[in-house]
């Protein structure tokens, strides 16, 4: 089914309430013609995994600008796993350190966007790495 | 040789000559550089601008003298010559321990203000044993559960020889509370304390979104504060209406403005309803803007804020003193125009953001440090941008004369343009029934989200050029720099240190005022005095906004 639109999760876990990434890369995935569900602010892990569940996506986008990626994003992770969902790509973005990145990529996280990446690098990133799942 | 200087119907006449003499040859031969040129906002800046630009400016009506009305060149006769600005860097990080060593050091390097940055559970009302607390204690600020967080923090801290400014929004009462009492416990005077709570929560709703409850129960804490600062702490700034966030969020700056200054309308309406009179409140509201990198568009945009302000004060609500009429503010250099590529260039970025806060009269200011796209800054990074600050004070000689912009016609225009624009949206603003019906339906919020949309579509198609990030990048990045770390042990620390607190205090004493705190939020009693009780008897921050959740009901976001 090659011709189905990829479905994507724009997620905020975290406390912080910094959206205009999550927003602005919702919306640039809308334009480049993925349905885009965005979950809203201070999202817990369950939540995440949860919706990414329901609404059946090949991609999940974690936005988080909080500090508390190291103790929430492999939480995210470990569940993805328990569901059997850990053939959706994971991609991450906020403010995050370099030395985090070896970990967050070693528990599943396809990519790591730091600011200044462009909505164009991802949405090829997207289309070159989500949805080659069998369905 | 007619010595009369030149009126503008001489300049238009020049202006001709000049367009079809000089400018049309010279396009021919060499053709600008792009087909228009704009500021960082968007808004198209012409080639040139001249006496015709400014031609019906009354001088003395709308630049005037700085001290005096329309207070467009400053709020001091004197500015920089009689006082600096406060260099105030905002800090917090870990454990109260943690950050009180931090502002030691800054108090050390020759800071000249405190500026406290809480961690998130804190701005979000949730003990650091909260389950939506794990991984956060400690990490984009302090930890603050009670009072005994409080005590540490400002442990050697002389509290009224120091001012301290706290970023605190929807617990933000609570918070002072704490600050207060911690203060009387030390045997200091409530009205020799001075300092800001930010307290805004308008511009949580549009940008920053730290928000807890609704805005109705949330405007009457803080017209609460309002009340307490005016009887007990005259020289408390009991809020600190921010246009910093609504920018970072991705606005222009008439945005930051404009929805900033109509904030402040609305928190005087509520203070006014509920009974206070507008000199007993107003000389204590202060502002807080962004210092963003279009230095001219900055400068216009805080001598506007001053002008506006001030006729906003005096016609729409009859102020008679004129400590009312002067807009005061704090700035802090733009976090969002720093790059994580090439990060030493943000160096040279935030000097001219904070030149741009300097030439604008700012009252305080906080530069940002190289290295905050990453984590919170290291020791070294945040003295360097205080060094910066020092330097622009010491050796630029920026400081030597009042508002030295002023007569330029580009300045000059821009500011008048800015001004025309605030009235635009207070125009609008006003149509929808004020700000917190305008932020029920939205407006606010989706003309900022629109806003950053285009922003990043512009630096996307290079129309907007960032050295590193789209433009003069380098082949291999340079190293990592070297970041700060938030000791792992911060967040046990912490946990331990809030299991001691409630175990030491009367169980009962904070079950009484939590109760009473509840019963009077039910009602419509004045709420402070019941936020000192809570804080004396060591009530946690969790417990008093469960306690304000029940009586308040939460704010849920609306989907745009």
């Amino acid at each position: 089914m090659t011709d189905r639109r990829l479905r994507v999760l724009v997620a905020k876990p975290g406390l912080d309430g910094h959206d205009r990434g999550a927003k602005i890369i919702a919306r640039a995935l809308r334009d480049a013609g993925m349905e885009v569900i965005y979950t809203g602010l201070r999202q817990t892990p369950e939540q995440i995994v949860n919706a990414a569940l329901q609404e059946d996506v090949d991609c999940i986008g974690l936005s988080i600008l909080s500090g508390a990626h190291n103790v929430i994003l492999p939480r995210v992770m470990q569940l993805l796993k328990q569901q059997e969902l850990d053939d959706v790509l994971v991609l991450a973005g906020g403010i995050i350190p370099d030395e985090d990145i070896p970990a967050l990529k070693a528990c599943g996280i396809a990519e790591i966007f730091l600011p200044g990446a462009s909505t164009e690098l991802i949405v090829t990133f997207i289309r070159d790495h989500a949805g080659k799942k069998p369905r | 040789m007619n010595k009369r200087s030149a009126t503008p119907a001489d300049c238009r006449e020049c202006d001709r000559d000049w367009q079809e003499k000089t400018l049309q040859p010279s396009l021919l031969q060499m053709p600008e550089r792009l087909p228009q040129f704009t500021s960082l906002s968007g808004t198209t800046v012409k080639r040139l601008y001249t006496p015709a630009d400014v031609e019906d400016l009354d001088f003395l009506q709308e630049v005037g003298y700085p001290g005096q009305p329309p207070y467009t060149r400053g709020i001091h006769p004197t500015m920089y010559r009689g006082k600096l600005w406060t260099m105030r860097q905002f800090a917090g990080f870990g454990t109260p321990e943690d950050t009180n060593a931090r502002f030691r050091f800054l108090l050390e390097q020759g800071q000249s203000g405190l500026s406290v940055a809480f961690h998130l559970p804190t701005l979000m009302g949730l003990d650091s044993d909260h389950p939506l607390s794990e991984g956060e204690v400690g990490k984009c600020g302090v930890a603050m559960d009670s009072l005994a967080d409080m005590e540490v923090l400002f442990r050697g801290i002389d509290l009224e020889k120091i001012t301290t400014s706290m970023t605190i929004n929807a617990p933000a009462a609570f918070v002072w509370a704490l600050y207060l009492v911690n203060a009387e416990k030390r045997g200091r005077h409530l009205a020799k304390l001075s300092g800001t709570i930010q307290n805004d929560i308008l511009k949580e709703y549009i940008a920053q979104k730290t928000w807890i409850f609704p805005p109705r129960p949330s405007m009457r804490l803080i017209v609460d504060t309002f009340r307490f600062g005016t009887e007990f702490v005259p020289r408390w700034n009991t809020i600190s209406i921010s246009g910093y966030h609504i920018r970072e969020a991705g606005s222009t700056a008439l945005q930051e403005l404009a929805f900033t200054l109509r904030d402040g309308i609305e928190y005087v309406e509520a203070a006014l309803q509920s009974g206070l009179e507008i000199d007993q409140f107003a000389p204590r509201l202060s502002f807080f803007f962004n210092a963003h990198n279009d230095l001219f568009e900055e400068v216009a945009k805080y001598r506007a804020a001053r002008k506006v302000w001030h006729r906003v004060m005096k016609e729409r609500f009859g102020a008679n003193d004129p400590r009312s009429w002067t807009l005061r503010f704090h700035t802090q250099t733009a976090g969002c125009a720093l790059t994580a590529q090439q990060p030493h260039n943000n160096i040279v970025r935030t000097a001219i953001q904070a030149l741009a806060a300097i030439l604008g009269g700012t009252q305080s200011l906080h530069t940002n440090s190289m290295d905050e796209t990453y984590a919170l800054p290291t020791e070294q990074a945040v003295a360097l941008a205080l060094r910066t600050q020092q330097i622009l004070a010491a050796e630029s000689g920026i400081t030597n004369t009042v508002d030295p912009l002023a007569g330029s016609y580009y300045v000059e225009a821009l500011t008048r343009q800015m001004e025309q624009g605030c009235w635009e949206y207070f125009d609008k603003i006003d149509a929808m029934g004020g700000m917190v019906s305008a932020i029920e339906s939205c407006f606010p919020q989706r003309e900022v989200q629109e806003a950053a949309y285009q922003y990043q579509r512009a630096v996307e198609q290079q129309e907007k050029l960032i050295v590193g990030v789209n433009a003069f990048l380098t082949e291999s990045e340079e190293g990592g720099i070297e970041t700060l770390t938030i000791d792992a042990e911060a967040a046990t620390k912490q946990r331990e240190r809030l299991r001691e607190v409630k175990a030491s205090r009367s169980a009962s004493s904070v079950q009484r005022a939590l109760e009473e705190l509840g019963r009077a939020a039910a009602g419509t009693e004045h709420l402070m005095p019941h936020f000192m009780d809570c804080a004396r008897q060591y009530a946690t921050l969790g417990e008093v906004c469960d306690v304000l959740r029940g009586a308040f009901g939460t704010y849920t976001e609306p989907v745009i």
